[in-house]
C-alpha cells in the first residue's frame, strides 16, 4: 500500500483541461518534486489533493484512504498540512494563534465546552497551548508568539507558514513553491530548512518549485507536467537530463 | 375562467414591466461597479415624487395645453431631474469611498443608509399625508371578450419593451457602452487604455436614475397615491428579480423582472394578497441559497 | 513577550464581566430603592438590551467578519417565542385564556422563557447559516435582509397573534412577579443578561474554538485547509448571534409591554449595525461603549421625531467615510490603555 496514490486524475474547469490522466505515487518519508512550466497545473494538483478543488475523475487515496469528496478540513485532519505560493497567514492574528488554530480538528470540545469552561476545555486548550509553544520554540520563533504576521518579513512569514502546517501534525507536507520571492541567500537557507523540517518530524514532503537549486539537491524523486499531463519521472539527474523536459521549459526552437 | 387567465395575464405584465425597468437599473450599476445600489428603489420613489410636482406645476400654468404634451414634457424632466440624483449620489456618497478604496462592505452599508436619508428625509420635509398624483392622460379602456385594458397599462408594458431595446443598443453597440462592459472586466486596466472611468460611472448612474425615471413616472400614473416608503419594497422585489435573473446581465434582469411578476400573480390566485412579499422574499432566499447567479449569471471562481 | 508573557495572558482572568456586573448591581440597588426615575431606569434597560444587540452582532459582522444586517429578524422571533410563553403561562388573557401556571412561578420561570426565546431564535438562526455555507458578502447580505423581511411579514401575516396590530399582555408577568416580591425584576434581568452575554461572547472569541471564527475572516481557504471546519463555525457564529439577539428580544418585549412586527423591522437590524460599526469590528469593549453611547444619544434625539432617521444613517455614512474602523477598531479598551489592564485584570502569578 503506498502512502498517496493518485489514479488516472483529470480535472476540468469549463472546457479547460487542467490535469489530465495524472498517475502518482508517493512512498512515505520521501522528498518529492513536482514541475512545470507556468500553468501546468502543478497547484491544481495540490488543491485537488488538500480537497479544495473536487476532482472530475479519478481517485486520490492516502494511507489506504480514499480522499475523493471529503471537504480540505477533513483532510487537513487527516494530517496533510500545506503551505501556499502566496502566503495565506491570517494576518492580524498573533502568531501563537495562528499556530493555536491549525490544532482545530483536534480540539474535542464545542460551543458547550466553551460556555461552561469544563475540564475537557481547560485540559485541551492547556495542551494546545503548550504544543504550539514548543513547536515555535523549535522553529526559533519563540520572541515572535505576540507579534502580527503583516509585521513579518517576508522570509519569515514562509517560516511561520511552514510551522503553522506542521502544528497540524501532519504525515504529508505540501509546499507551494516555498522558494519564491526569497533571495539567492534565503534559497541556501530555505533548502537547509527543509531538510531539518524533514527529519526533525520524520514526514513526508511534497513541493512544487521553480527553483531547480531547491528541487535538485533535495528531491529523492522528481514528475513534471505540462498542459496537466505527466512528461517525465525520475531520479533528479534523469529529469535534469530528459530532452521532453528541457523542452518543455525552454521551447521548440534551435538555441 | 379563460378571461380572468387573460385578465390576470395583463396585470402579470404590467408588474412585471416595472419590476423590469427598476430592476435595469440595479443591473446596470451592479455590471458595472460590482455595487449593490440599495438606494435605487428610493429613487424610484424620489422620481415618482419629481413627476409629481412637475407634472401639477404644468397642469397648474399651462392650463390649455393638452395631456399628452404635458405628459411628455413631464417625462423628460423628471428623467433628468432623477439622473441628477442619481449622479449626486454617486458623487457624495460612493465616489469618496472608491478613491480610498475602500472595503465592499462599507460602500454596501453606504447605500443602504442612503435609502434611509430618502425615505426619512422625504417624509420629514414633506409630511405624512400622502398626496395624489394628477391625471394627465385620459383614461380609455380598451375591451375585448370580456377583457379590459387601459391604454396606461399598454403603455406600461410597451415601454418597458422599447426601454429594455435602447438599453441593450446602448451597452452593446456604443462606444460608452463597450466601456461599460470593460470597466465590469477589469477595473484596474481600463484607466489605462485611456478610458475615463469616472465619466463612464456618472453616465451608468444617470442611465439606471433615468430608467428608474420612467418607471416612476408611469407607476405614479398607474397606481396614483405616493408615499416615502414606496420605493423600498417595489425596490427590493427589482431587485430580487434581478437577482433571479443574475444580477449583472441586463437579459437577465428585464425577464426576471416579468419571471417575478408571474409569480406573484399566480400567489396572489392561490393565497391572501397579503402573502405576496412573504413569498417574493422567499423565492430570493431559495436562489440565493441554491443558485446564487440566477438564471442567467456566470459563477466566478476563487483562485488559490 | 515571548513565553511568559504568552501564558501571563492565559492566566489572567478579564474582570470586564465582573465589572458590569457589580455596576448593574448598583443600579439594581439604586432601583428598587426608588433613588432614580423610572424614565433613567427605562433608558438603563435599554442600553442593557442594545449591548446584547451589538455585541452579538459584532461576532458575525466583526469577528467573523461577514456582514448580516437582519438581527432584527431574529430579536423578533426571540421576541415574540418568549411573549407568547408569558402570556400563556403566567397571565390571563383574551386569546391564550386563563395562566397555565400559577402567575407566581414567574418569578422562577421568566429567564427561563426568556432562554427559550433565545434557543427558538437560534434555530431561526440557521435560515442564514445555512446559506452562508456557500454565499459571501453583498450576496449574504440579502440573504440576512431577506430574512428579516420574511420574519416580519410572517408574523404580519399571523392573525392569532394579532398581524400587524402586534401582541401584548407582558406586563402581567412583571405585574404578577411584582405580587410575590416588590423588585425592579427587569431591570435586574436585563442587566444579567447582559453581562452575561458579554462574558460569554468574551470567553468564546478568547477559545481556540472561537478564534476558528476570527480565522474565518482573515482568510476563508486557508482556515478550511488549516483543519477548521468553517462551516460549523458559521453555524455555531450565526446561530449564538442570532440566539443572543432573541434573548436581547424577549427583554425587550417585557420592558416594552408590547411589540409588533413593525418594531423589529429593518430599522432596528440598522440600529444594531450603527452601534457594531460605531464601536468597531472585532472590538467586544467598542460594542459596549458604543450601545451605550448610541441608545443615549438615540434618547436625545427623540424629540427630532423622524428627522432622527435622517440623521442615523448619515451618521454610519460619515463613519464608513472618515473612519471605518470605528471607535476602537478591532482593538480592546485594554489595548488603547494599557493602565486599564492591571485595573481590570487580576493575575494569578
Amino acid at each position: 500500500m503506498s502512502f498517496l496514490k493518485i489514479d488516472s486524475l483529470t480535472h476540468r474547469f469549463g472546457g479547460l483541461t487542467a490535469v489530465s490522466d495524472l498517475n502518482y505515487e508517493l512512498e512515505e518519508g520521501g522528498i518529492y518534486g513536482l514541475i512545470g512550466p507556468n500553468g501546468a497545473g502543478k497547484t491544481t494538483v495540490f488543491n485537488l489533493v488538500s480537497g479544495f478543488y473536487n476532482p472530475s475523475e479519478g481517485k486520490i487515496q492516502y494511507r489506504g484512504e480514499e480522499l475523493n469528496g471529503l471537504p480540505p478540513h477533513d483532510i487537513a485532519a487527516r494530517q496533510i498540512g500545506r503551505t501556499f505560493q502566496n502566503i495565506r497567514l491570517w494576518s492580524e492574528m498573533t502568531v501563537l494563534d495562528n499556530i493555536k488554530i491549525s490544532q482545530h480538528y483536534q480540539l474535542g470540545y464545542g460551543l458547550p465546552g466553551v460556555i461552561f469552561k469544563t475540564k475537557k476545555y481547560r485540559d485541551r486548550e492547556r495542551k494546545i497551548e503548550a504544543k504550539a509553544m514548543e513547536l515555535l520554540e523549535e522553529f526559533n520563533l519563540t520572541d515572535l508568539a505576540c507579534e502580527y504576521p503583516k509585521n513579518l518579513s517576508y522570509g519569515v512569514q514562509r517560516r511561520v507558514e511552514i510551522a503553522r502546517a506542521l502544528s497540524l501534525g501532519p504525515k504529508l507536507l505540501m509546499l507551494d513553491e516555498p522558494a519564491a520571492g526569497l533571495s539567492t541567500s534565503d534559497v541556501v537557507e530555505l533548502i537547509d530548512y527543509i531538510r531539518w523540517v524533514h527529519e526533525n518530524f520524520k514526514i513526508t514532503i511534497w513541493m512544487i518549485e521553480h527553483q531547480m537549486q531547491v528541487i535538485m539537491t533535495l528531491c529523492d524523486r522528481i514528475k513534471v507536467i505540462d498542459f496537466g499531463k505527466e512528461i517525465a519521472d525520475g531520479l533528479p539527474d534523469e529529469i535534469r537530463n530528459n530532452p521532453q523536459v528541457i523542452k518543455a521549459y525552454l521551447g521548440d526552437g534551435e538555441i | 375562467m379563460f378571461t380572468t387567465v387573460l385578465q390576470n395575464l395583463f396585470n402579470a405584465l404590467q408588474w412585471g414591466s416595472f419590476y423590469s425597468m427598476i430592476a435595469l437599473g440595479y443591473c446596470l450599476v451592479y455590471g458595472v461597479l460590482r455595487l449593490i445600489n440599495f438606494a435605487h428603489g428610493d429613487i424610484f420613489m424620489m422620481a415618482c415624487y419629481f413627476a409629481f410636482f412637475i407634472a401639477t406645476f404644468f397642469l397648474s400654468i399651462f392650463l390649455g395645453l393638452p395631456g399628452p404634451v404635458i405628459f411628455v414634457i413631464t417625462l423628460f424632466l423628471t428623467i433628468m431631474v432623477t439622473a441628477g440624483l442619481g449622479v449626486f449620489i454617486e458623487r457624495v456618497a460612493y465616489r469618496p469611498l472608491r478613491k480610498k478604496g475602500a472595503h465592499r462592505l462599507y460602500v454596501v452599508i453606504t447605500a443602504l443608509m442612503l435609502g434611509f436619508i430618502l425615505e426619512n428625509g422625504n417624509l420629514a420635509v414633506l409630511g405624512a399625508s400622502s398626496r395624489r398624483f394628477p391625471d394627465m392622460i385620459d383614461k380609455v379602456i380598451i375591451s375585448f371578450g370580456g377583457v379590459n385594458l387601459t391604454n396606461l397599462k399598454i403603455i406600461v408594458i410597451l415601454s418597458s419593451i422599447v426601454v429594455f431595446f435602447i438599453l441593450n443598443l446602448i451597452v452593446n453597440k456604443t462606444k460608452i457602452g463597450m466601456a461599460m462592459r470593460a470597466i465590469s472586466y477589469d477595473k484596474f486596466a481600463i484607466p489605462l487604455m485611456g478610458i475615463p472611468v469616472n465619466k463612464v460611472i456618472t453616465f451608468t448612474f444617470a442611465l439606471g436614475s433615468g430608467l428608474a425615471a420612467v418607471a416612476g413616472i408611469l407607476f405614479g400614473m398607474s397606481y396614483p397615491v405616493l408615499d416615502p416608503y414606496m420605493g423600498m419594497i417595489i425596490g427590493w422585489k427589482a431587485f430580487i428579480a434581478a437577482v433571479v435573473g443574475g444580477i449583472g446581465d441586463i437579459k437577465g434582469a428585464f425577464l426576471g423582472g416579468f419571471i417575478l411578476g408571474f409569480i406573484e400573480i399566480i400567489v396572489v390566485a392561490f393565497f391572501p394578497s397579503s402573502y405576496k412579499d412573504l413569498i417574493a422574499f422567499v423565492i430570493l432566499l431559495l436562489i440565493l441559497t441554491i443558485k446564487p447567479t440566477g438564471f442567467f449569471g456566470v459563477a466566478k471562481s476563487t483562485k488559490i | 513577550m515571548s513565553t511568559t508573557a504568552t501564558i501571563k495572558t492565559k492566566k489572567e482572568m478579564n474582570l470586564w464581566p465582573l465589572a458590569l456586573f457589580i455596576g448593574g448591581g448598583i443600579i439594581i440597588a439604586l432601583g428598587a430603592t426608588g433613588s432614580i426615575n423610572k424614565y433613567i431606569q427605562t433608558v438603563i434597560m435599554f442600553i442593557g438590551i442594545n449591548v446584547i444587540l451589538s455585541a452579538s452582532l459584532n461576532v458575525v459582522n466583526g469577528y467573523m467578519g461577514e456582514f448580516s444586517c437582519g438581527h432584527g429578524g431574529f430579536m423578533l422571533v426571540g421576541a415574540y417565542v418568549s411573549s407568547i410563553l408569558s402570556v400563556l403561562l403566567f397571565t390571563n388573557s383574551k386569546w391564550l385564556g386563563h395562566p397555565i401556571l400559577p402567575p407566581s412561578t414567574a418569578v422562577f420561570l421568566f429567564p427561563v422563557i426568556i432562554i427559550i426565546g433565545g434557543l427558538v431564535a437560534a434555530v431561526a438562526g440557521l435560515l442564514v447559516a445555512i446559506p452562508s455555507f456557500k454565499t459571501r458578502d453583498d450576496y449574504l447580505a440579502i440573504i440576512t435582509i431577506a430574512a428579516n423581511f420574511i420574519f416580519v411579514s410572517l408574523v404580519n401575516n399571523l392573525e392569532f397573534v394579532g398581524g400587524s396590530r402586534g401582541f401584548m399582555g407582558m406586563k402581567g408577568t412583571v405585574f404578577a412577579m411584582e405580587d410575590v416580591f416588590k423588585a425592579p425584576y427587569m431591570l435586574f434581568w436585563t442587566l444579567t443578561f447582559c453581562s452575561l452575554a458579554v462574558f460569554l461572547i468574551k470567553r468564546l472569541m478568547r477559545s481556540t474554538f472561537g478564534k476558528g471564527i476570527s480565522a474565518i475572516r482573515y482568510d476563508e481557504i486557508s482556515a478550511e485547509i488549516m483543519s477548521v471546519n468553517t462551516n460549523h463555525m458559521k453555524l455555531v457564529a450565526f446561530m449564538f448571534s442570532s440566539g443572543l439577539a432573541g434573548i436581547a428580544g424577549g427583554l425587550f418585549a417585557h420592558v416594552m409591554g408590547f411589540i409588533n412586527p413593525a418594531s423589529f423591522s429593518i430599522m432596528k437590524s440598522t440600529e444594531a449595525l450603527v452601534m457594531v460599526y460605531l464601536g468597531g469590528m472585532g472590538s467586544l469593549s467598542g460594542s459596549v461603549l458604543s450601545a451605550i453611547i448610541f441608545t443615549i444619544l438615540l434618547e436625545a434625539m427623540r424629540p427630532l421625531q423622524i428627522l432622527k432617521w435622517v440623521l442615523i444613517p448619515l451618521m454610519l455614512i460619515l463613519l464608513m467615510q472618515f473612519r471605518p474602523e470605528g471607535l476602537m477598531g478591532n482593538k480592546e479598551l485594554t489595548d488603547k490603555f494599557p493602565r486599564l489592564k492591571r485595573f481590570f485584570t487580576r493575575s494569578s502569578m
